[in-house]
């Protein structure tokens, strides 16, 4: 299965008899109906460690294109209209901010890896804290509640899977709670985000901007209002895209698929 | 010591403190408003209009300049009509735009902010390296476009992590991108006039490359974060390109003039290298005609490299600090001697 095709439903799996396994490429597994599945006795595996160096380079790709605002950058460097470059042009410092990590599982901690390097403080809210030595080692700040974690972060980076207890995870309340001078950065799925109250939280500058790989759906409508925000950056969910976590994620599933149909244990199975 | 007579916090009375010539205040080039309180708490602002209007009056109160956008521009006449001048105090870290030889000549101190611009820039060569190997200004033009209908699977960008970056100039800037992508579990090499320490090399996990030439085979992104001189000036020509990988992408925070522009263009154009990321080129801007404008393997930045509120704050601050030291003959924190 890849970027979610084919559909695994009732029909296609009552169709396949001899269907021992699905292997999808990715972390999520947020497309599939896993008790619907399961009840067929058919296995799925999914590719969790294939796509988190790249997710976690593309949390940190967007947090500093939307601060140093290098979208704009570009088109100011090669507009037919641009004559000089205006000195009171800023962007926001990378180094030495906040960064607040919801989600610090595989891909979280990545992030979290390459945002200490930048000095950043980094707090952190999870279902579980994480062990001391790896809270040490990225200097890492467990935040119980969320709201501290909201209160206090310039970056606030979604690096959750999609699960009922995730789904509007960050809504009108939590955009609230953020700094009026702080950016949203999604990299988790889209549905993590209540979009509307995003829409209208940047319209009325309660958050800085946004930068999300992800949305609901994905491609948005093309009349979509946060593509008409000046404040937002958004990406065509290639958190994965590189010809290197995509044939590893070719090789994990295949592997996968193979030990299945070999009745070895499943690497990455879900 | 009584708190009035300590010079960081003499704050004089108007007419008793130093002049400081500026280009002007606000607008496209000037000093940007915010930082006029600061410098006017140790300096009686002169604007080069002021100056310019009324010399006599003014050249004896002038003791310092301070440039920004690299203006106001520093020539033998102006130097000559400042008989109290005692140091240039430059906004940023290149100093290519001023004749140090000159300014010497006249027994005038030239100083920078190395400092406050180091984070900032290497944050932005970062940001250009991650953006131009995941394709992300390509990518939000395709999530916002009105013909946009679905999202290509076989859209793929490079890894960063664990791929070769290659530094050109380890200063202060160059090492802090080096700590940076050590981070991403990148593999450094770096090439500089003088190795490195052995422990700065291993706590960034570099390798030194004596020949440029080795760094250029072997890397995946060569990023340039020299300084402007004579001996680096077009350094990057048609002979080092053709040195790169065929996959590499060529990403400059340096100066414009460091790259061979015309070399660059013919390698972009035939697939020499694969990509470039520039924020800076020569002349800044381009000509709205430039080929560099019209290639689709190139991201080209409006050289915003310290352009954050917190660098720019930083940069007026370092240059206050310089001024006031060589006024106060104490030991000045950034001089630049030239060689």
């Amino acid at each position: 299965m890849w970027w979610n095709k084919p559909v695994a439903n009732q029909e296609l799996l009552s169709s396949l008899p001899n269907l021992k396994v699905i292997a999808t490429g990715g972390a999520g597994v947020d497309h599939l109906d896993l008790k619907l599945i399961s009840s067929f006795g058919v296995k799925v595996a999914n590719t969790p460690f294939a796509v988190s160096n790249a997710t976690a380079d593309m949390g940190m790709a967007l947090m500093l294109a939307s601060a140093r605002r290098i979208v704009e950058g570009c088109q100011i460097a090669v507009s037919p209209n641009t004559e000089y470059f205006a000195a009171d042009w800023m962007g926001d410092e990378v180094t030495g901010a906040t960064l607040g990590i919801i989600g610090m599982g595989r891909i979280g901690y990545k992030v979290a890896q390459r945002a200490k390097a930048f000095e950043m403080k980094i707090l952190y809210h999870n279902r579980s804290q994480r062990k001391e030595e790896e809270e040490q080692a990225v200097g890492a700040i467990y935040c119980k509640n969320i709201d501290d974690l909201l209160l206090q972060s310039d970056f606030v980076m979604l690096c959750v899977n999609l699960t009922p207890q995730t789904e509007k995870l960050i809504g009108k309340k939590e955009l609230e709670m953020m700094k009026p001078t702080a950016t949203l950065i999604n990299i988790s799925r889209g549905l993590v985000v209540d979009q509307d109250a995003l829409v209208e939280a940047l319209q009325n500058g309660v958050i800085k901007a946004a930068a999300l790989d992800v949305t609901y759906p994905e491609p948005l409508p093309r009349n979509h209002p946060l593509l008409t925000l000046k404040n937002i950056i958004i990406t065509p969910h290639v958190g994965g895209s590189t010809t290197k976590s995509c044939r590893l994620m070719m090789e994990n599933m295949v592997e996968s698929i193979l030990a299945t149909l070999n009745g070895l244990p499943i690497p990455n199975e879900v | 010591m009584p708190q009035w007579r300590d010079p960081a916090n003499h704050v004089m009375a108007k007419q008793e403190q130093p002049g400081l010539l500026i280009h002007e205040i606000g607008g496209v080039d000037g000093v940007l408003e915010g930082h006029v309180e600061l410098l006017k708490k140790h300096f009686h602002l002169i604007t080069m209009k002021e100056f310019l209007e009324n010399k006599k009056r003014l050249n004896e109160k002038i003791r310092s300049v301070f440039i920004h956008e690299c203006k106001p521009v520093i020539d033998r006449e102006l130097l000559q009509s400042l008989p109290h001048l005692k140091v240039i105090a430059n906004s940023g870290v290149g100093v290519d735009h001023l004749d140090l030889k000159l300014i010497a000549s006249f027994g005038i101190k030239v100083t920078n902010t190395p400092h406050a611009v180091s984070d900032s820039t290497a944050d932005i060569g970062m940001a250009l390296m991650l953006a131009s190997a995941r394709r992300l200004v390509e990518g939000c033009q395709i999530s916002v476009s009105p013909q946009t209908e679905h999202f290509a699977a076989d859209w793929l960008g490079d890894e960063v992590t664990g791929a070769t970056l290659g530094i050109i100039g380890m200063g202060s800037i160059g090492y802090k991108v080096a700590k940076r992508a050590k981070a991403f579990e990148m593999k450094i090499l770096y090439h500089n006039r003088n190795q490195r320490k052995e422990e700065e090399e291993k706590a960034v996990g570099a390798c030194y490359c004596e020949k440029m030439e080795d760094l250029l085979q072997q890397s995946d992104f060569v990023m340039l974060v020299v300084n402007l001189t004579p001996q680096t000036f077009r350094f990057i020509g048609k002979r080092e390109l053709e040195l790169m990988k065929p996959s590499a992408t060529l990403i400059n925070i340096s100066r414009g003039a460091v790259v061979d522009q015309d070399a660059l263009v013919e390698a972009l154009q035939n697939g020499t290298i694969k990509a470039a990321a520039l924020d800076v080129t020569y002349p800044e801007p381009l000509p709205r005609d430039h080929s560099l404008l019209k290639l689709k393997n190139i991201i080209i930045t409006p050289h915003i490299g310290t352009a954050t509120v917190q660098a720019t704050r930083k940069m007026t601050e370092e240059a206050v600090a310089n001024i006031l030291a060589v006024l106060n003959g104490l030991t000045i924190p950034s001089e630049v001697i030239p060689i």
